[in-house]
């Protein structure tokens, strides 16, 4: 009887993602929302990330097990450790302020949820931040079994199933830890990666490898960009007022 | 006086022991309020020590000795994840839940349970000092809540009920990591690590003896609704919370889950009686035939005795039925394997075996396609005394004979020669045949040969009515395993049974009849004389 029905919800969601035009990629998520509690005034910190050398290339992804996500691609999907936009640009960095902050300051996680879909057997998006409180909601868009994994060591783990389209789990975090790793154990390629921080001043570089943090008070800060494959870097900046300060980070491909 | 003495001497004795033991009592009842308010664990270090740091580490972080010969790896203490609990998905375990691990085990691993081996005392104090390892525990926002279980509905058992639990089984994936037939061998199997990378094996539905947690279905009902954190198995709580389906239907799943295993733990029987049949030897492992025969369990284990030895064996057991005809013998050997080995999906898997694992050459082999394999092994001939062949595969000097399937070559068998664990030589028109089947994660393989010997000095001539030795090996490809990484058993014994013939039954009768008859003569006689006697 509920099986009846999860299949009729299942159906009509899987209707609405079909009917989406264009499947080469599967669209993302909505963007996850910008972290509430930054004043307008403070300063901004930009930049451009970017590789040196040839990317390696992404493993294609044998969906032949689950056909409904087979289904979604016009082309063979692949994995997404490495994804790079035009003139090397580098995407999917998680950048955040790792040391500078005042060690009192307490910042508001918004009630907004961050939201990871599991949509053609991938996660999206592959990369995410969320503040300390913030409810993190994970959905399931495809009509198969996924079990969402998060592997934590300064948070407690979880483990949890959503055999079927439509589902919702929604879980929070309690402490700061870069990164909590995600993965599905029913489909072995799927991985995610969620910064978690207590601050809101964290981005994730875009396809064209640009971010920006904004509303920072004044302050010397060391800002450090992490990649899945690539590892991290930092640099210093200092914000003396409303200034936008550039912080550009350059990855070698090995 | 001295009654008087002695009766005062024994109220004092008894005033005295009072005493003691309402010390003891007191001692007892305190003892648990000074560990949670002092956090004493000295006594717990010393247990540990002593106990346990051999595999889970002087630190807790699960590298001590022999964690490179175990697979599971021995449980890192310093994360505070562990696998058998009562509380949700990521909750810590309740102390409870630590001291069920402790005095019972972990099933299927090489935890085992230390409830008669060490005091109350110790189990205890060894638990605290446990806690210790994590920051977690002292964190008391984290308190650990167990869930509410509820009781198992009645009707578990009946066909109906049992449909309904295969039909979730399928609904809610069981089978992406556990197979359609609950053997472990399902899609995403081969893929399958732990939070640390280790591999993992989907468990065996089969072998509820095996479960970490305990086999029963309360065990099972738990296990899918806390899930086992640090292993690829999920929680299924939130679909009760989403309605997705009811208590008593994930009650049905756990209920169909034990229903795949027998319902005791298989008891070892030493002797493998083969009875005779009348019909055609039945060659195919499917063969109704086999229906009708009785079937015996034998533990395998990982061969440690030579190098290069092999920690972490796939195949636990095999099946084994056996039927002679007047002039042949057939032998059926069914066991559980994940794989269909060779298969290049579970190369990965290989590597991750190979790499978890300490090598005895110091450097590690790399992963390849290996097949599966059997050996069942005999003497050369039926010992008359005691003593048998050595059991690893014999001898230079007292060889043994050995019939081989290889999965590659599935409908042939070799016979041959062993003389130790690494000579095998195969000897030319053994007369040995092989049919296996495949089947959702269980080789079937049956072995046939005449009875009576081309060559009775290296080929054993099988007789009825003896205790023939016999032992069995198995290596699953996918697991690494070849060469000396093996499974093995030790020797029993298999008996070609003849039909009892009637005069075992006749003989008695008659000699009853024969007896009675006898008696009575002598009666009568007896009773003549007295008549004769009274008449004079």
């Amino acid at each position: 009887m509920n099986g009846r029905i999860f299949s009729v919800v299942g159906g009509m969601f899987l209707l609405t993602v079909c009917s989406k035009g264009d499947r080469s990629a599967v669209q993302a998520a909505p963007p996850a929302p910008q972290p509430a509690a930054v004043s307008a005034d403070g300063g901004t910190i930009t930049g451009k990330i970017k590789f040196t050398g040839t990317a390696p290339r992404n493993p294609a992804i044998d969906m032949s097990e689950e056909a409904a996500c087979k289904a979604k691609y016009k082309t063979s999907p692949t994995e997404e450790n490495v994804v790079a936009g035009p003139a090397n640009a580098l995407a999917n960095v998680f950048v955040y302020v790792s040391a500078g902050l005042p060690a009192n300051a307490k910042y508001q996680a918004p009630s907004t949820p961050v939201t990871l879909d599991q949509n053609g057997c991938r996660y999206h998006p592959h990369v995410l931040g969320i503040m300390v409180g913030q409810p993190f909601e994970i959905i399931n868009s495809d009509p198969v079994l996924h079990n969402i994994k998060a592997i934590a060591k300064k948070n407690r783990p979880f483990n949890v199933s959503q055999p079927s389209a439509g589902m919702k789990t929604t879980r929070t975090f309690s402490t700061a830890e870069v990164m909590v790793n995600l993965e599905c154990n029913v489909h072995g390629w799927m991985k995610a990666f969620l910064g978690v921080r207590s601050d809101p001043f964290y981005a994730v570089s875009g396809e064209d490898g640009s971010f920006s943090i904004k509303g920072l008070p004044p302050g010397t800060y060391t800002i450090e960009a992490w990649h899945e494959k690539f590892g991290t870097q930092t640099v210093t900046v200092t914000i003396a007022g409303t200034e936008s300060k550039p912080a550009n980070f350059t990855f070698a491909a090995h | 006086m001295e009654a008087e003495d002695g009766r005062g001497q024994q109220v004092r004795a008894v005033w005295r022991f009072g005493g003691l033991a309402v010390s003891v009592g007191i001692l007892l009842t305190a003892q648990p309020l000074n560990r949670l308010t002092a956090q004493d664990t000295t006594a717990g270090r010393v247990v540990y020590v002593k106990w346990c740091a051999g595999c889970h580490g002087d630190n807790g972080a699960g590298d001590g000795e022999g964690a490179h010969r175990m697979i599971p790896p021995p449980r890192d203490f310093t994360g505070a994840i562990y696998q058998i609990r009562t509380t949700a998905s990521g909750q810590l375990p309740t102390d409870a839940d630590l001291m069920r691990s402790i005095d019972e085990g972990l099933g299927g691993t090489a935890m085992p349970g230390w409830k008669s081996r060490l005091s109350d005392r110790q189990r205890h104090d060894v638990l605290a000092y446990i806690k210790t390892f994590s920051t977690f525990f002292a964190d008391t926002s984290l308190r650990p809540k167990p869930l509410t279980f509820g009781k198992e509905p009645g009707g578990g058992t009946g066909a109906d009920a049992l449909k309904v639990g295969r039909q979730f089984y399928d609904s809610i994936g069981c089978r992406k990591c556990h197979g359609d037939q609950g053997r472990g061998d399902g899609p995403s199997a081969p893929t399958l690590k732990d939070d640390a990378g280790h591999p993992m094996f989907a468990a065996d539905l089969h072998e509820s003896w095996r479960f970490n947690g305990g086999g029963t279905v309360g065990d099972i009902y738990h296990r899918l609704r806390t899930g086992l954190d640090g292993t690829p198995m999920p929680s299924f709580s939130d679909l009760l919370d989403q309605k997705f389906l009811t208590e008593t239907e994930l009650w049905r799943v756990a209920e169909y889950v034990r229903s795949l295993s027998p319902a005791e733990a298989p008891v070892v029987r030493d002797v493998i009686h083969a009875p005779l049949v009348t019909r055609a030897l039945p060659h195919s492992p499917d063969d109704s035939a086999w229906t009708a025969v009785d079937a015996y369990w034998f533990p395998l284990v990982g061969q440690v005795i030579r190098k290069s030895r092999w920690f972490s064996p796939a195949v636990s057991g095999v099946w084994v039925k056996a039927v002679h005809t007047a002039d042949s013998i057939a032998l059926r050997v069914v066991w559980d394997d994940r794989s269909q080995s060779p298969d290049t999906a579970w190369l990965g898997h290989v590597g991750r075996v190979l790499a978890a694992l300490d090598p005895d050459e110091g450097t590690q082999e790399p992963p390849a396609l290996w097949p599966d394999q059997l050996a069942v092994q005999f003497p050369v001939a039926i010992p008359t005394g005691m003593e048998r062949p050595y059991f690893l595969m014999g001898s230079t000097s007292a060889p043994v004979y050995q019939w081989r399937w290889v999965s590659t070559a599935r409908t042939a068998a070799v016979a041959g020669l062993a003389r130790g664990i690494d000579r095998f030589d195969s000897l030319p028109s053994t007369g040995v045949g092989a049919q296996s089947v495949y089947d959702h994660g269980q080789w079937r393989v049956v072995f046939t040969r005449a009875l009576a010997s081309p060559d009775t000095a290296s080929q054993l001539p099988f007789r009825t009515g003896r205790a023939i030795p016999v032992a069995f090996f198995a290596w699953d490809g996918s697991n690494g395993e070849h060469g000396t990484r093996m499974a093995i058993s030790t020797w029993y014994f298999l008996a070609l049974d003849v039909p009892v013939p009637a005069r075992v039954f006749i003989s008695p009768v008659i000699a009853m009849v024969l007896t009675l008859g006898l008696g009575m003569l002598v009666v009568w006689r007896a009773q003549q004389k007295t008549t004769f006697r009274r008449k004079q």
